[in-house]
């Protein structure tokens, strides 16, 4: 007979053993449900665009694409297009970019660059994080009852004597694309500030000391050679919070107005993709769901297209600084 | 003889001070944009502070027992509260959670674990990512189309199905990013005793690395407590008390939306001490991600 080292190594008193038939049954098993639930996600994405796809077919036949550059949503005479909404959308976000995206970048300076002791930097931080907390709805809230109010005054003042600036050309009477961009501001702030605050941090520390040693000041340091050096991650970071702020929908549902209107007006109601979904679906008709789900997959398109390019961002400036990723 | 001692003068060169003049333009400049992220920090924590200020002023002065079990008040009523609103957000997240959170925690295992570097396992990840930036709303309207207009009622379900499809992406790349801190050694020290995949998984890799899955599984769950769009076809709302998961169910946030419209002050009152509760709900299990995620692997 054989020598079978495992047989004479082997004695009644231990414990170890070999896995046994039934571990390994269990070890597939566990891997076969994992891998599952990995390909859930892509199902999933799949099933979302598959859905929404077929669902607003009916619509894309008999719309086509004068659904996109169309002006009026008539539920009466059946005639719908969206271009007020994405014009809305587009604008709002953008704002939001211009105030948020600033803040947030200027932030991110803050909380990295050594202007306050640890502590404090701490504290400032989990206010940023909290201010991601808040829920949509509460901001819409607080847009309704506090900041509309306090932008009024403001407003009136600035079209009366600037009213023939386009900017300042109508009156706020209430909801509002400025409201609603400075809220949508607030919420996408966290979004680039943390995402940039990242990009500084990955700076290595050597690059700052090299700048320093030169006899820079803290500004040039940080303007000449962190800025220019975190700037894809500060991009990946706006365009990230560009696409946060592109569906985010109850703040705007609230704070918008929801009117079909293209104006470059700060103080003019509009209307964005996200909100017309929102305050017309519950109540919408047969052919009315058609369009909304086709106005659904120009949302998503335009989303996807956003979210997809600041990953791409976000990847490459990972990859510059660790090598392969 | 002492040559060292004799003073050999270097040239004489103008040595220019060490100090900065401090009203030099570069550093003034310096000290104005000190001063400008100093205001810009302080600019974006006013917002924060002005939302919780009006929470405990507006909703504070309205918390109270009535306000927290009572059902809600039509039109010109007066008093009324909002306890249906609070179980429906509950069973809400509830049902998202125990959707989400196996799913996502298993696919996590596979991203991170078994087979990081796959075609599935990139595309997943890559996917899960663009998912994270997916308008919620869209979730509502998928659900819509999947869930309401099949089984011809809205629903507790489809309101925590569409939340769990929101949930999904965060909980699975916070998993991942908690497992992969997870060190290599302990792993293959696993491995090395002859344990199975499996059992290297449950036994060590999950344990270790809970604290960190633990963590963004609760900030998942305080999005969706928080999250209003996904829930205005799904579950629409109820002015009752959920008898069984298949009918309307109210939530606490689209009770503020539908109440924050409506022209009478006792509504908005509610409104407002809705929020606060809603705001209380989502700051608890935020304090509860910070203790608990305190992991022993982090930097």
């Amino acid at each position: 007979m054989a020598y079978d080292p495992f047989k004479s190594a082997s004695s009644a008193r231990t414990l170890s053993a070999p896995p046994s038939a039934s571990d390994y049954l269990k070890d597939a098993t566990f891997r076969a449900f994992a891998y599952f639930c990995a390909l859930s996600i892509l199902l999933l994405v799949g099933y979302i665009v598959f859905e929404l796809g077929s669902q607003a077919m009916p619509a894309i036949k008999t719309h086509g694409l004068g659904f996109v550059t169309g002006t009026t949503w008539d539920t009466n005479e059946e005639v719908f297009g969206v271009l007020p909404e994405i014009w809305g959308t587009l604008y709002s976000s953008l704002l939001a970019l211009l105030i948020g995206g600033g803040l947030g970048v200027g932030i991110a300076i803050f909380l990295t660059q050594g202007f306050v002791h640890a502590k404090i930097e701490v504290t400032f931080r989990t206010i940023i994080e909290l201010l991601a907390a808040i829920p949509s709805v509460v901001y819409g809230l607080w847009g309704i009852y506090v900041l509309i109010p306090l932008l009024r005054p403001g407003a009136e003042w600035l079209h009366e004597k600037l009213g023939w600036f386009p900017l300042f050309g109508t009156e706020l009477s209430g909801p509002g694309l400025a409201p609603a961009a400075l809220v949508l501001a607030i919420m996408i702030l966290p979004t680039v500030a943390a995402i940039s605050a990242d990009a500084f941090r990955r700076i290595p520390y050597k690059v700052k000391e090299a700048a320093y040693g030169m006899g820079a000041t803290k500004w040039e340091v940080i303007l000449k050679v962190m800025l220019p050096t975190a700037s894809s991650g500060i991009l990946a970071g706006m365009v990230l919070g560009f696409g946060r702020a592109l569906g985010e929908t109850m703040a705007l549902a609230m704070l918008i107005g929801n009117v079909n209107n293209i104006s470059v007006s700060l103080f003019a109601p509009a209307n964005t993709l996200a909100s017309l979904l929102a305050s017309t679906f519950p109540e919408a008709g047969q052919m009315e769901i058609q369009a909304l789900m086709y106005a659904a997959l120009v949302l998503l398109v335009i989303t996807f297209i956003v979210n997809v390019a600041g990953l791409a961002v976000q990847q490459y400036t990972m990859r510059k600084f660790e090598g392969k990723k | 003889m002492n040559h060292l001692d004799e003073q050999v003068l270097p040239p004489q060169f103008d040595l220019p001070s060490l100090e900065r003049n401090a009203f030099e333009w570069r550093a003034l400049k310096n000290t104005l944009l000190t001063g400008f992220v100093w205001l810009l920090a302080v600019i974006a924590s006013i917002p924060l502070f002005s939302v919780i200020y009006m929470l405990v002023v507006e909703g504070g002065a309205r918390l109270d027992l009535e306000a927290i079990t009572a059902l809600p008040p039509a039109g010109f009523e007066m008093g009324g509260g909002f306890g249906n609103a609070i179980v429906g957000t509950l069973v809400m997240v509830g049902i998202a959670a125990a959707i989400s959170i196996p799913l996502g925690t298993m696919a996590a295992i596979y991203l991170a674990i078994l087979d990081p570097s796959s075609k599935l396992a990139t595309t997943s990840r890559f996917l899960a990512k663009v998912l994270t930036g997916f308008p919620s709303i869209l979730a509502g309207v998928f659900i819509y189309a999947v869930l309401v207009v099949t089984t011809g009622t809205y629903s507790a379900w489809a309101g925590g199905v569409a939340l769990a499809v929101l949930m999904l992406p965060t909980v699975t790349l916070a998993a991942e990013e908690a497992m992969k801190q997870v060190p290599q050694k302990m792993k293959d020290a696993a491995f090395g005793m002859g344990c199975t995949n499996t059992q290297v998984i449950m036994k060590v890799v999950l344990p270790t690395g809970l604290p960190g899955i633990l963590t963004g599984v609760i900030l998942a769950v305080a999005g969706a407590a928080g999250e209003s769009a996904p829930l205005l076809f799904t579950a629409l709302f109820s002015n009752y008390y959920m008898a069984e998961l298949a009918e309307p169910t109210a939530s606490l946030s689209i009770l503020i939306y539908n109440f924050s419209g409506m022209p009478f002050d006792n509504q908005i009152e509610l409104a407002w001490a809705a929020s606060l509760v809603l705001v209380m709900i989502v700051l608890i299990f935020n304090v509860l991600a910070r203790v608990v995620g305190k992991s022993k692997f982090k930097d």
